[in-house]
């Protein structure tokens, strides 16, 4: 399952998300305390970033006694690097917001 | 969704109950176009550059045909993607059929970003200008 491809860049549109995904890209599986440590941010707000990044696909969670140990899933950028797919979707969504809005003008 | 020798189209066509000159309104108001696609700076004018930007994205334009009621073309550039969208319009007995044709994937853009899956550098690069811009 994927998610909208506007979803997904939406969800990457605020830096510290976008750093969050970036690392576990980069440096694999990783418990909310260490994304915490260097960054600055409260682990409250990582862990709000987490989900948001688990809603759309991005990062996966898996339980290991008291610890969560999250992931990145690079498969759900497959939205973003299929352009074809991308603007399939995108230019129908938009057509039907033409039509409502086509709906509400004078003639 | 059609397929030339090296660039991919994506078409999107629907019959409207709208007259032409309804639909044009639409396609070339400023804040109309925000209402269905993205906030803008357009202007009907061959040559004029403009940016859409919403709340996933940006995109680098310039108008290249305006002929009213009928034809408008712009770039399209976002993410390392150029292409060209066509809007045609064309009259029918119950409104007006809307074409929309976006050309110019090239496959070896394609394969740019099925590169960036191992390349992150490389695409975080890319979604830094395209994402970092909205925040």
């Amino acid at each position: 399952m994927h998610a909208e491809p506007t979803a997904i860049l939406k969800t990457l549109s605020d830096p510290t998300r976008r750093a969050i995904f970036e690392r576990l890209s980069r440096d694999g599986e990783m418990t909310v305390h260490a994304l915490t440590d260097p960054s600055g941010v409260s682990q409250p707000a990582i862990s709000k970033h987490l989900g948001a990044l688990k809603l759309v696909g991005l990062v996966r969670g898996r339980r290991d006694g008291r610890e969560t140990y999250y992931s990145a899933e690079p498969k759900a950028l497959a939205p973003l690097i299929d352009w074809i797919n991308f603007y399939s979707t995108f230019w129908n969504s938009r057509f039907d917001r033409l039509e409502d809005l086509l709906k509400r003008m004078d003639q | 969704m059609m397929q030339a020798a090296d660039t991919k189209t994506v078409i999107v066509e629907r019959e409207m109950p709208h007259s032409l000159e309804k639909i044009w309104r639409a396609l070339t108001q400023g804040p109309l176009i925000e209402e269905w696609l993205m906030k803008n700076d357009f202007k009907p004018v061959v040559g004029h550059r403009f940016n859409l930007r919403g709340d996933w994205g940006a995109v680098d334009a310039e108008v290249l045909l305006v002929e009213p009621n009928k034809a408008l073309s712009y770039t399209w550039d976002a993410m390392g993607l150029k292409s060209v969208v066509t809007w045609t319009l064309t009259a029918t007995s119950t409104g007006t059929n809307l074409r929309m044709e976006q050309s110019g994937f090239r496959q070896d853009q394609q394969q740019a970003y099925e590169g960036a899956k191992y390349g992150w550098q490389k695409f975080f690069a890319a979604l830094e200008r395209v994402a970092g811009g909205l925040s």
